[in-house]
């Protein structure tokens, strides 16, 4: 990354970038590395910092948007957590740990990235205590999937089942993607930061279309579940607890509907737009048809906040700590 | 402007028309009546040319949502008849040596992007630009992925192309929505698009599907998203002379 080159770059589009700057030179020159050592590991929040004080909004950002981006950056942890302690685990094959690294990566960068917009609004980090992927939120109940953690220490333990692993991230992942999306419209007056969002949900859809081709044992094979959300998902995937959230359906989970309904349907949806297009019969007038799955597949649902909340509760060690 | 396919553009052959004489008293019979002449012009402007630049034959996709719904059923009509060419195949169904999975995730690919076009076209009614005539010329459909140098791009490589720059463009498109729920479809389809786009090159180098060519993996972890014009400099090359787009509204 050349900070040089990032800033010659912004200043072709905003001629003041220097102005916005820090201009107390030592500061500045210590972002250069001419004062104290900035570590490679610092420097993407360094960077990120630098530029909040240029552009952050952080002191006038709409509640809804910060709301909207503090659940983002919760999902972002319980998943940069989730996929570390795999990957501390040792169970996951060379072509996993390869993809899982990838992931990994990103979502540090996305949380990076987050707080960069959030500034002093930025929830805590939980670190890796404040989340249980056995869904026993540290031992108030029984675990949903005891090998994600043990049931010693399951907010410390590490992983036993790379299935399980894959199915809990998948999960993951799907919920994240309906998160963002959901999300979408609360950021709709906020350009620089609705398109941000845009380019973290595009990216978690990619890791989504990866898991599933490692859950089906590569991009290769044939068998469920395909890169892509089918419609049978909805109906087979168990539901989750709601964990009593108000306003939340009986039944959670990444592929069922959220509240309202209407607005957060099912993945199994295939009923697009306010002119109501049935998308499973749409096409028409050419030489094949589609598949029976198509027009459930082609489109991605949203969820609303109250929903993805009553979903993750059930990873989060103490469910009165996270996703409020 | 610049015309790769060198034919002459309208306004050229217009003027090659104006080139030859015409003799006074007929002149006289087109000029006539101003009614005659203006229903002469006006019956020159169908609805279907109604923003084509002469000088770049190319067709505004228009302003507001409308133009942004038009913009991304465009890129959908050339994603639907690539990936329909795709299926039907070079010189019989798919590329040469196409394995069972890579028939799965393309016949998928082909439906969705079938149903994403088809329902713009709905969605847009009497709204909806004519329909694109792609160019394919460039891509040799028997052919899985190119080697380097290659004259033309393999089956693979342009699903990839077009996977990446369909994410781009939505990403891109996102700010110039106006109705949420418009925002919420285009929402709808980038992600599957995304899973297109991760898909496909999975099945070219494993764990591509994240790479720093698309995706900012040094410090935002975001896509690359891009604005429309940049966008359609690379989809123009695949549409036709007369089918090309240009959108000012939305630099």
């Amino acid at each position: 990354m050349d900070l040089f080159q990032i800033i010659d770059d912004i200043a072709k589009v905003d001629p003041e970038v220097y102005d916005r700057f820090d201009s107390r030179r030592a500061a500045f020159r210590n972002f250069l590395g001419f004062g104290k050592k900035v570590s490679a590991a610092a420097l993407p929040l360094a960077v990120s910092t630098l530029f909040n004080k240029a552009y952050g909004q952080s002191n006038n950002l709409p509640q809804i948007v910060v709301d909207t981006l503090n659940l983002a950056l919760q999902l972002e942890y319980l998943e940069k957590y989730f996929y570390q302690t795999a990957l501390a685990s040792n169970i996951l094959n060379p072509e996993q740990t390869g993809a899982i690294n990838i992931i990994l990566n990103d979502e540090n960068l996305h949380i990076n990235t987050l707080r960069g917009v959030l500034g002093t609004q930025a929830i805590a980090d939980p670190t890796r205590a404040g989340f249980d992927y056995t869904g026993s939120q540290n031992r108030r109940r029984a675990a949903l999937f005891p090998t994600l953690g043990g049931t010693t220490s399951p907010n410390t333990g590490t992983f036993s089942s790379v299935a399980d692993f894959l199915t809990v991230s998948q999960q993951f992942v799907d919920t994240g993607v309906r998160a963002y999306k959901g999300g979408a419209a609360n950021l709709i007056t906020q350009k620089d930061i609705l398109e941000s969002a845009l380019n973290i949900h595009s990216v978690e859809a990619r890791h989504s279309s990866r898991i599933r081709s490692l859950r089906r044992g590569g991009i290769q094979n044939t068998a469920a579940p395909k890169s892509w959300i089918t419609p049978d998902e909805t109906t087979s995937t168990p539901a989750l607890p709601n964990n009593g959230v108000s306003g939340a359906p009986a039944s959670v989970g990444p592929y069922l509907a959220g509240t309202p309904a209407a607005s957060f349907p099912a993945e199994n949806n295939v009923t697009q737009g306010s002119a109501a297009v049935n998308v499973q019969t749409v096409v028409t007038g050419q030489s094949f048809t589609v598949s029976g799955t198509a027009g459930a597949e082609a489109f991605d649902e949203p969820l609303d906040a109250v929903t993805v909340k009553a979903i993750a509760k059930n990873f989060a060690a103490d469910p009165t700590a996270l996703f409020n | 402007m610049h015309n790769q396919s060198n034919h002459l553009l309208p306004i050229e052959a217009a003027g090659r028309g104006l080139a030859t004489p015409v003799a006074r008293r007929s002149f006289l019979r087109y000029t006539g009546a101003s009614l005659a002449v203006g229903g002469l012009l006006l019956a020159g402007c169908s609805d279907d040319d109604d923003d084509v630049d002469p000088n770049s034959n190319t067709t505004d996709v228009g302003q507001g949502d409308i133009g942004i719904l038009n913009y991304a059923y465009a890129l959908e009509q050339l994603e639907a008849a690539f990936y329909a060419q795709v299926v039907a195949g070079g010189t019989g169904t798919f590329f040469a040596g196409a394995s069972a999975g890579e028939k799965a995730i393309l016949t998928d690919i082909r439906d969705h992007e079938a149903i994403h076009a088809a329902f713009f076209k709905a969605a847009l009614g009497s709204s909806a630009l004519p329909a694109r005539v792609p160019d394919f010329s460039g891509i040799d459909f028997n052919v899985r992925t190119a080697a380097a140098g290659a004259a033309k791009m393999g089956v693979l490589d342009a699903a990839k192309a077009f996977e990446d720059l369909g994410v781009a463009a939505y990403n891109g498109a996102g700010r110039f929505i106006t109705d949420v729920n418009n925002l919420v479809l285009a929402g709808k389809i980038v992600s599957v698009e995304a899973r297109h786009a991760a898909a496909i090159r999975e099945l070219i180098t494993s764990n591509t599907f994240v790479a720093s060519d698309v995706v900012d993996t040094a410090t935002t972890g975001k896509e690359k998203s891009k604005r429309p014009p940049e966008v359609l400099e690379t989809a123009n090359k695949f549409l036709a002379t007369g089918s090309k787009l240009r959108a000012p509204s939305f630099a």
